[in-house]
């Protein structure tokens, strides 16, 4: 199992670098993996991390595009201004999450 | 038999939606969407029966045909072959796409006008087919507003340029 070394914390990651011990996620460490993927986090960008933890906390997967919109109340066009190119995977990394499984 | 090289990522396709079923219409939106939640770039071009995807009046009663589907089955998708004189009854239609819509939502797959609008907000680009437009006699007003412009199947090769195209 990979590791990685973020802010003097080591984290446990997988091959794709999604963390598999949410236990270790923590507010920097979440900016250094956004920094990994050229993203400086902003209060508009925490909404969307929140809404994945609480939502994930509820329903044991990482919501959806649609689940963003509706349950979220967060805008297609803004998840891909905040994370360009693969919205939902990114803001799944950042936040500590499994990778997305779902095709929508 | 030798390894095929796949190191080399996908950044562009251009999906062709040519029926305008729900079995025929879901899967290149699907794919649209799943391209641009990738990263990579996403034309649709709608041609023929597919152009009703995206035609205001009718994209939101898109229906699943129950007549020559022989792969249809009743009441789900591992019970009993649907008689083809039976899928033809009156409503049947309906009641297979109410049914499959069910299903769909809680997939949270949306319907599609608002899978339409979801993949013109990620970026993708739509466009309609100029010899189905000309044929079924359309004009800018009959299409909803995602769709950017009418194209020619020249245009359509030359956005494609350097992508993969698809056809649905």
């Amino acid at each position: 199992m990979p590791q990685k070394v973020i802010n003097g914390a080591t984290i446990d990651v997988n091959d794709e670098g999604y963390l598999t011990n949410r236990a270790q996620w923590n507010r920097e460490i979440a900016a250094a993996l956004a920094q990994e993927l050229g993203i400086t986090l902003t209060d508009a960008h925490w909404k969307v991390l929140e809404f994945i933890d609480k939502d994930f906390r509820e329903k044991g997967v990482v919501p959806g595009m649609r689940r963003m919109n509706k349950v979220g109340d967060i805008p297609t066009k803004d998840l891909y201004a905040l994370f360009p190119d693969g919205p939902i995977k990114k803001a799944a990394k950042i936040s500590g999450y499994p990778k997305p499984a779902s095709c929508v | 038999m030798e390894k095929v090289m796949a190191d080399e990522k996908i950044k562009k396709v251009s999906i062709i939606v040519s029926r305008g079923s729900l079995d025929g219409v879901y899967p290149g939106l699907i794919m649209a969407n799943g391209a641009r939640m990738e990263g990579i770039e996403a034309n649709l071009f709608f041609t023929f029966f597919g152009l009703y995807a995206v035609l205001k009046k009718y994209m939101g009663s898109i229906k699943i045909a129950t007549v020559g589907n022989p792969a249809m089955r009743v009441p789900d998708a591992k019970g009993f072959p649907l008689p083809s004189v039976l899928g033809a009854l009156p409503g049947m239609s309906a009641f297979a796409t109410s049914m499959m819509n069910k299903e769909m939502a809680k997939l949270d797959i949306p319907p599609i006008p608002e899978f339409v609008e979801m993949i013109h907000d990620a970026g993708g680009k739509l466009y309609a087919c100029k010899a189905t437009v000309d044929m079924f006699h359309l004009t800018k007003e009959d299409f909803c507003p995602q769709v950017e412009r009418v194209l020619t199947v020249g245009d359509f090769y030359e956005l494609s340029a350097g992508g993969q195209i698809i056809f649905t």
